[in-house]
């Protein structure tokens, strides 16, 4: 960790607002206190097993769960057949497609959900899936996501009535004839099949829930992994007809999510089934291979790229034709009018004359899910996109990349600034950050140690990422998961002695929530951060809203808890001006204090407010008594981060082995709240990127198998992989957001992989290497140099 | 949590009580060491053993001894003791280069040398380690002990010499004049099993050339822990590239790997030949590097 400008947070220099400061949750975490999911305990519990299919694709002929009810320990076994008796067998996914709870007619994954034991503990639930006995007829599986629309293809989805195909979608978005007058008329044309391919988050804490219906009042409380307690709340009010005000979401501390932890997943359905049939509580803990074969993946696109341009390096126009595999069932989790997320996005941080984007998505015998795994909303496929073709278009015209980008950037003027595909970028200043990350890098030397290498013989790649991102879903006009408005509330008291609580319908998975609100608060107020709690992830205890994913906790939740600390200051100059004896208008705000203007020495604190507010003696007129605000805020638009990021390779010519030597990391994500957050949100996206780029791949086999089923087959990177962050930052506020924040989540993992890639195939060019695809494995490294180069998927 | 299939669990605090346990109870017994390959196979239900047979309170397998002709070493002696120890990287510098590639430091703490070997997973390292060292097993019963050298030891994947009433006791190592090793390993990632590794032993004669030499290759099918024409082309020649060359495309031609998500088979063979050359390269230029210093029992 380099080039930062503050210095670190230490004892007694804890700022009262925005600044370094150490995580509040940290100390229990650190210790071992943390409260989780699998940490809870009621009397009574019993424990949940899932079976799940061992093919891709299947008729269930039979299940025999005789045995596994004579097991002694076993309490219950429910198969897709008990689920149909009640309705339950089928519920919706958070993109209008239905997914099975437990498999009725046949199962359409490998691991797919057939059946569940609840037993009297974790050990005999897991031996009595042993004693099932269920019996497939196989039948042809669509493992290549390329044949799924061949017209003899087996329809996977014959549950969806008059469904004759795989066919989920065709999405379209920027005009089409302008873009192909555009490329007709360029001079460069540089075309390229750039695959992103499936990869899962593999969260630290896997999925779980402990469900407990109470049978008299019918009040079910769910502790769970969910990165969205409200609206998961509402979804099982819908799902299992129950009343929503008798569902009580708690999300305790979260072992990260990264998106995996939106979807509502069969395991939690089962298990509230299983309270709400046995009535008595039930935990169900996916174990590690489960989070992997069933749980949300991401990405699995295969794009075709085209990028046109003039002969000097000026870019004219971006089209892609993308092919989206989605697995058995619809499960993506984004807004409902954003099929494809904000996969829009793809024209990047580039002015364009025109841009087109076609997309199809099909069914496959695949897991379900689409979107997690920190990508802003396929804004990972986006980003990787238009870094990888750019750099196809700089191989093309031999000309250096960083010029080229520099050449094509959205100029400062030019915002807010429209894309071709509609989008409206709130601000931006791009040419500052990529010169700060090139001077960073010290770009001309090492550009020159490259040229020298070279004549050595030596491998040495200089990777170049420039993105941008759209965070913070987002306007309720606009954006909606099944039907919820993707607004968020917040809620603030100041107590009598001047501390305060501050509730937020937004819920951390590591993000460090517990801070970076207490901090947003301090500034606006001047209540020093150790005196704000923030209480979050409890339906029955906070506002609604629609949770953390997407890089939308600052923009949204954020902007939520500055206005409702405003709010309450506003009260608190009424009052004051009783205190002072001045009128409303005469008071200044100096952060944590109101002083009549011209004499400092008449002032209160925001303490002393806080008490009169509480105690005895009048108020002005029309002032209630207490300290207390509430507000739902709904964002006018997204917010737009972005980052320069350049990454340092060597390979070694014969084994082909990938070593990332350095990374530089320039980002902006407006408004800093907590520099030392945002560095180590940083750090963990950028690991990640490392990760998707070299190693990380869930794949099949023809039959369907997943082969990346353990964390000894789906890699993730270590330390070791990852060299010595270096970051710096650039601060270009957004000027619709209270506080002109970003978000910033995701910023690393989207930004990333293409800077990896970019660095490979740089280091490759001695080989006339253009593209090659992740994850660049040592074995995929060599083929390329080769000649062999085999697509992922 | 993965949990594993019920199991009786049983703890030996002797050589002799753990194999009196293992003769009792039979087949269904397994010894578990460290456990960090047989503990994973349960809990997947890979394995799924009757009775686990502890034998980590077995204090007597825990050493590492220079005799007269050779260094012994325990069979429950830890990875990380392998890694650390000074007598070894001295006589035979494989082990650390090996060692400091195994798994991580959680699995290096617990994981012994016995268990790997008997695990005999052909990707395992220390099976080309101790071949290319020209090892031999200590492997004891009630009846006594026998000896199998290490080119017997393994009779196919995941299978050994060892019988069901037996137990692995000792890793021999014959010290031999003039020699030192070298180990070379890709993977993909820090902790993976190797994509493949070769591990290399030479002992030279007074004027350079090599006595004698062993190559042992991990990853890349059954049969490569030792490798007999890669032992004929060097015995007599003289150290140069083009031997590595020439002994390297031996040892590509031996093994058969297969195209897995590690990497193809074409890019596994090429590896084996690669890594082959690297570590004939090393190992004679730390023999080398050694006898133009003071000459040593072993080198290093």
């Amino acid at each position: 960790m380099t080039a930062v400008e503050e210095t670190p947070a230490e004892e007694g220099e804890r700022p009262i607002g925005y600044g370094r400061l150490l995580r509040k949750e940290d100390p229990r975490l650190i210790r071992g206190m943390g409260n989780f999911v699998d940490d809870i305990q009621l009397p009574g519990m019993l424990h949940l097993a899932i079976l799940r299919s061992p093919v891709a694709h299947a008729r269930i002929a039979n299940i025999d769960t005789s045995a596994a009810q004579a097991h002694p320990k076993v309490v219950a076994v429910i198969t897709g057949a008990d689920l149909a008796e009640q309705g339950l067998a089928w519920m919706p996914t958070l993109s209008n497609d239905v997914q099975s709870v437990l498999a009725t007619d046949k199962v359409r994954f490998q691991h797919q959900e057939v059946a569940f034991v609840v037993a009297e503990d974790r050990y005999s639930a897991r031996d009595a899936l042993e004693l099932i006995d269920v019996e497939y007829d196989m039948l042809p599986v669509i493992s290549d996501v390329r044949s799924a629309l061949d017209a003899d293809a087996p329809v996977i989805r014959d549950d969806l009535e008059g469904k004759a195909d795989n066919h989920i979608f065709d999405w379209e978005t920027g005009d089409e004839a302008s873009t192909n007058e555009v490329f007709e008329r360029a001079d460069v044309v540089v075309s390229e099949e750039i695959i992103y391919p499936r990869v899962h988050p593999a969260p630290m804490e896997t999925c779980a829930c402990v469900a407990q219906v109470e049978r008299v009042s019918g009040q079910l409380t769910l502790w769970s992994t969910t990165q969205a307690p409200h609206a998961h709340r509402t979804v099982y009010a819908l799902v299992a007809g129950l009343p929503e005000h008798k569902i009580r979401i708690i999300a305790p501390d979260i072992g990260g999510g990264f998106g995996g932890k939106v979807p509502i997943y069969p395991g939690y359905v089962c298990a509230i089934v299983a309270s709400l049939v046995i009535g008595k509580p039930v935990k169900w803990t996916e174990d590690r291979t489960e989070n992997l074969v069933s749980t949300g993946f991401a990405r699995d696109y295969i794009m075709k790229g085209e990028i046109a341009a003039t002969s000097d390096g000026k870019i004219l126009a971006v089209r892609t034709n993308v092919l989206a595999d989605h697995g058995a069932f619809n499960g993506v989790a984004s807004p409902i009018k954003y099929p494809a997320g904000f996969f829009g996005v793809f024209t990047g941080s580039y002015d364009l004359e025109a841009a087109h984007c076609k997309m199809t998505a099909v069914y496959t015998n695949k897991a379900p899910g689409g979107v997690a795994y920190a990508c802003s909303f396929r804004i990972t496929e986006a980003v990787y996109l238009i870094e990888r073709i750019v750099d196809c278009l700089a191989f093309e015209l031999d000309m250096d990349p960083a010029e080229l980008r520099l050449k094509n950037f959205i100029k400062p003027e030019q915002f807010p600034y429209e894309t071709k595909t509609g989008w409206v970028y709130d601000s931006g200043d791009y040419e500052p950050a990529m010169r700060k990350a090139m001077d960073m890098a010290g770009y001309a030397q090492l550009r020159e140690e490259q040229a020298e290498k070279r004549e050595r013989g030596e491998l040495m790649g200089i990777g170049i990422s420039f993105f941008t991102e759209a965070v913070g879903a987002g306007p309720r006009k606009d954006m909606d998961i099944l039907g919820l408005g993707m607004a968020d509330g917040c809620e603030l008291r100041v107590h009598p002695t001047g501390k305060a609580i501050v509730r937020l319908s937004v819920k951390t998975q590591g993000q460090g929530h517990e801070t970076t609100f207490a901090q947003i608060v301090a500034e606006e107020l001047g209540i020093p951060p150790e005196d704000i709690d923030v209480i979050h992830g409890d339906t029955d205890n906070t506002p609604f809203g629609l949770g953390t994913y997407g890089s939308r906790s600052t923009p949204v939740s954020g902007a939520a808890a500055a206005l409702v600390a405003r709010k309450v200051r506003d009260k608190a100059q009424i009052i004051a001006s009783g205190m002072l004896e001045a009128s409303v208008a005469d008071l200044e705000w100096v952060k944590g204090s109101f002083h009549v203007a011209g004499d400092p020495s008449k002032s209160v604190t925001i303490q002393d407010i806080a008490m009169r507010a509480h105690g005895a003696g009048d108020l002005p007129d029309g002032i209630e008594g207490g300290l207390e605000a509430q507000i739902c805020y709904n964002p006018t638009n997204l917010t737009y981060p972005f980052g320069a990021y350049i990454c340092v390779v060597d390979i070694d010519p014969a084994t082909a082995e990938v070593k990332v030597r350095r990374f530089i990391a320039v980002d902006d994500c407006g408004t800093q709240i907590n520099p030392m957050i945002i560095e180590g949100q940083v750090h963990g996206g950028l690991a990640d990127g490392v990760g998707m780029a070299l190693m990380e791949m869930i794949a099949f086999d023809e039959d369907g198998n997943c082969l990346s089923a353990s964390l000894m087959d789906y890699l993730i990177p270590t330390s070791l992989e990852c060299p010595d962050w270096e970051t710096g930052h650039t601060v270009t506020p957004s000027p619709h957001h209270p506080i002109g924040a970003k978000g910033i989540g995701e910023s690393a993992t989207v930004g990333s992989p293409p800077a990896v890639v970019n660095a490979v195939v740089d280091a490759l060019k001695p080989f006339g290497i253009r593209h090659a695809d992740m994850p660049l494995t040592p074995s995929r490294v060599w083929e390329t140099m080769q000649g062999n180069h085999t697509a992922p998927i | 949590m993965q949990v594993p299939a019920p199991f009786e669990y049983e703890r030996a605090s002797s050589v002799s009580e753990a194999i009196a346990l293992r003769e009792r109870l039979g087949e269904e017994a397994r010894f578990v060491a460290g456990g960090h390959s047989l503990l994973p196979m349960m809990k997947l239900r890979l394995a799924t053993p009757e009775y686990l047979i502890d034998i980590n309170d077995c204090t007597e397998l825990f050493y590492i001894n220079e005799e007269a002709e050779e260094i012994r070493i325990g069979a429950m002696t830890r990875h990380r003791e392998l890694l650390e120890s000074e007598l070894l990287a001295q006589h035979f510098p494989i082990f650390r280069d090996a060692e400091q590639v195994i798994a991580d430091p959680v699995v290096r703490n617990r994981g012994t040398l016995g268990g790997s070997l008997c695990q005999a997973d052909p990707s395992e390292d220390l099976s080309a380690v101790c071949a290319a060292l020209d090892a031999s097993c200590v492997i004891a019963s009630t009846s006594g002990e026998r000896v199998v050298p290490m080119g017997d030891f393994h009779v196919g994947p995941y299978e050994t010499a060892v019988g069901p009433a037996e137990m692995l006791t000792e890793i021999r190592l014959p010290l031999r004049p003039n020699g030192s090793s070298a180990y070379h390993k890709v993977e993909r990632r820090a902790g993976d099993w190797a994509v493949v590794s070769a591990g290399a032993a030479v002992w030279m004669t007074g004027d350079g050339a090599i006595a004698d030499g062993r190559v042992g290759l991990a990853a890349v099918g059954p049969n490569t822990t030792n490798i007999e024409p890669v032992r004929q082309a060097l015995q007599g020649s003289a150290p140069s590239e083009d031997l590595y060359e020439q002994v390297g495309a031996i040892a590509a031609e031996h093994c058969s790997p297969v195209t897995d998500q590690r990497g193809t088979a074409e890019y596994k063979t090429h590896l084996a030949k690669e890594l082959t050359k690297r570590a004939l390269r090393t190992a004679v230029a730390r023999v080398t590097s050694t006898t133009n210093g003071a000459m040593t029992n072993g080198a290093g």
